[in-house]
């Protein structure tokens, strides 16, 4: 049976279900990408909560968009060691001597990894109300915080899959990942930036996880959004076309 | 002259420093089985990969079917299918789900009725629903046989499938590539068991420091070389003694005589026959 013309969208749905179905099978990565972040929440709420000051807001309204920030990092970390898991078995060599599209094996670990960044994002935005988030959200912000989670799980699951294909062992892959573990912390995440010392607070205004929480928390919180959207699409357009070509590379040539 | 389906000549490939082919040329009949020897680290891999698409050759040239391998790898894709030395299966996913998986990839028709065809061929029916990591490394390999040979590929490269395997299995699986052969498919293999190049192969090439030392058929490889004397099997002691004192009487010296035992694979596969036919008729 041959194929007279490639159908590049149909061998890359076939590859997300295959991904999907990999990745609910192993509860242990939901579980991960949502119990730790609510943790952190419980944690930060209630232990700093009551010695942060932040100024004008409550606590946990100011840390849920690092939160978030931080469960995404949490959850690519399985495209990261899925992809590996590929790379480092007989599979990919039985996938890439079939005559199917090459990006079909990456995009469908990139879908899988989106999915599951998002339903992390929707039990912390759901839990997070019982420990006294109060977001001041209209329908348009909505929408707006919608987009750019999307964006922001794009981009992370992105890097994660690059962090596979670079990889030579699945411990490895969730190493190479720590910078991304890290930066939400390093961020106007859990503190304002102001108010870190000279060097780390340079760093944080410059790196690009603060301009994707300050949007955030502008939607949530209904406060202006100067041009730190702009900031963050840019960030997120660049970083997840650069993961993306140099992966494509990457699997090409292993 | 029978049809060449793969053409291969001065193939070379280095991994840095390691010059691992140094051009290597032989050709292939179609519908024939063609058995690579050489030892370990030899570059048998390497070439298989090479066929297969997976890796570039630095210098020569390989063609498979009338497309180049470097230059036209999508058209060589499309008749051809590989079996690694590694089990190739999702272990998460059900045996059902992996023949599924490559059938969508292949674009088969009648999908639903063709995986349960393979699962029949590869004796896995009871076992379809179950995860993959619940086999046994038996049913890995029918499993990853199977989804090479779905859309039944023209050739068919087989990375030493017996490694690895038991006796029975090995057995199954020296039939199960005579019957491909038999239908049309053209079957390479890799191998270091000389046995099995001798049984299955119609072809042989020997790879070794680089380049093809010899190629021919079984019986042309062993005819070059030197006279190796005869060897005379009795089927009892008696004979086999009384044999002994003629060829003293007339002044022939042997350089040994050894009991003809069985082998121990000859005892493995006689018991299991002897314990599955007593089962049967516990059955009955």
């Amino acid at each position: 049976m041959k194929k007279s013309n490639k159908n590049i969208s149909l061998d890359t749905w076939v590859m997300f279900k295959r991904c999907l179905t990999i990745s609910l099978r192993n509860p242990e990565t939901l579980l991960t990408a949502t119990l730790i972040p609510f943790c952190l929440i419980l944690l930060f709420g209630t232990v700093f909560g009551s010695i942060s000051d932040v100024g004008d807001y409550n606590y946990i309204d100011f840390i849920v968009p690092g939160i978030i920030l931080q469960s995404i990092a949490q959850a690519s970390q399985y495209s990261a060691m899925n992809v590996t898991a590929d790379m480092t078995k007989g599979i990919i060599d039985r996938f890439r001597c079939m005559s199917i599209s090459k990006s079909a094996v990456l995009i469908g670990h990139t879908g899988a990894g989106v999915i599951r960044g998002i339903i992390s994002n929707v039990v912390i935005v759901a839990t997070a109300p019982i420990l006294g988030f109060r977001p001041q959200v209209g329908l348009v912000d909505w929408f707006g915080v919608i987009v750019l989670l999307l964006l922001i799980n794009i981009t992370f699951t992105l890097i994660a899959v690059l962090c596979g294909t670079v990889s030579k062992s699945v411990e490895g892959a969730t190493g190479l990942l720590f910078p991304l573990f890290i930066l939400p912390f390093m961020s106007s995440g859990f503190a304002p930036v102001d108010t870190m010392p000279g060097g780390i607070s340079w760093f944080a205004s410059i790196q690009p996880m603060t301009p994707m929480i300050d949007s955030l928390r502008a939607l949530t919180l209904d406060l202006p959004l100067g041009n730190s959207l702009w900031i963050a699409l840019v960030w997120c357009l660049l970083l997840s076309i650069v993961s993306f070509a140099v992966s494509m590379w990457t699997y090409n040539r292993r | 002259m029978s049809e060449k389906i793969i053409e291969v000549s001065g193939l070379q490939k280095s991994y840095k420093e390691n010059h691992v082919l140094k051009g290597v040329s032989f050709t292939i009949d179609k519908g024939s089985i063609f058995a690579l020897l050489g030892s370990n680290g030899a570059g048998k891999t390497t070439i298989i990969k090479i066929l297969s698409t997976l890796l570039k050759p630095d210098g020569g040239s390989a063609i498979i079917n009338g497309f180049d391998v470097a230059k036209n790898a999508d058209n060589v894709r499309e008749c051809i299918s590989l079996t690694g030395q590694f089990v190739a299966v999702d272990e998460v996913l059900t045996g059902r789900e992996n023949l599924r998986l490559i059938g969508q990839l292949k674009r088969l028709p009648n999908l639903k009725s063709t995986v349960n065809e393979w699962l029949s061929f590869s004796r896995l029916e009871d076992e379809a629903d179950r995860k993959v990591f619940t086999y046994s490394g038996g049913m890995r390999r029918r499993l990853d046989i199977a989804m090479s040979l779905m859309g039944k590929p023209d050739v068919l490269f087989l990375d030493e499938p017996t490694t690895g395997l038991d006796p029975q299995n090995r057995i199954a699986m020296w039939d199960l590539v005579k019957d491909l052969a038999n239908a049309g498919t053209t079957v390479f293999l890799t191998t270091q068991y000389l046995e099995e190049a001798e049984y299955l192969a119609d072809n042989i090439a020997i790879l070794h420091g680089g380049k093809i030392i010899a190629e021919g058929t079984p019986k042309y490889l062993k005819e070059i070389m030197p006279e190796r004397g005869m060897r005379l099997i009795f089927d009892s002691e008696v004979k086999a003694n009384s044999a002994i004192k003629l060829l003293i009487e007339n002044g022939i010296s042997a350089d040994s005589i050894e009991q003809n035992l069985p082998s121990l694979e000859d005892v493995f596969l006689t018991l299991i026959d002897e314990k599955k036919e007593r089962n049967q008729h516990e059955k009955i």
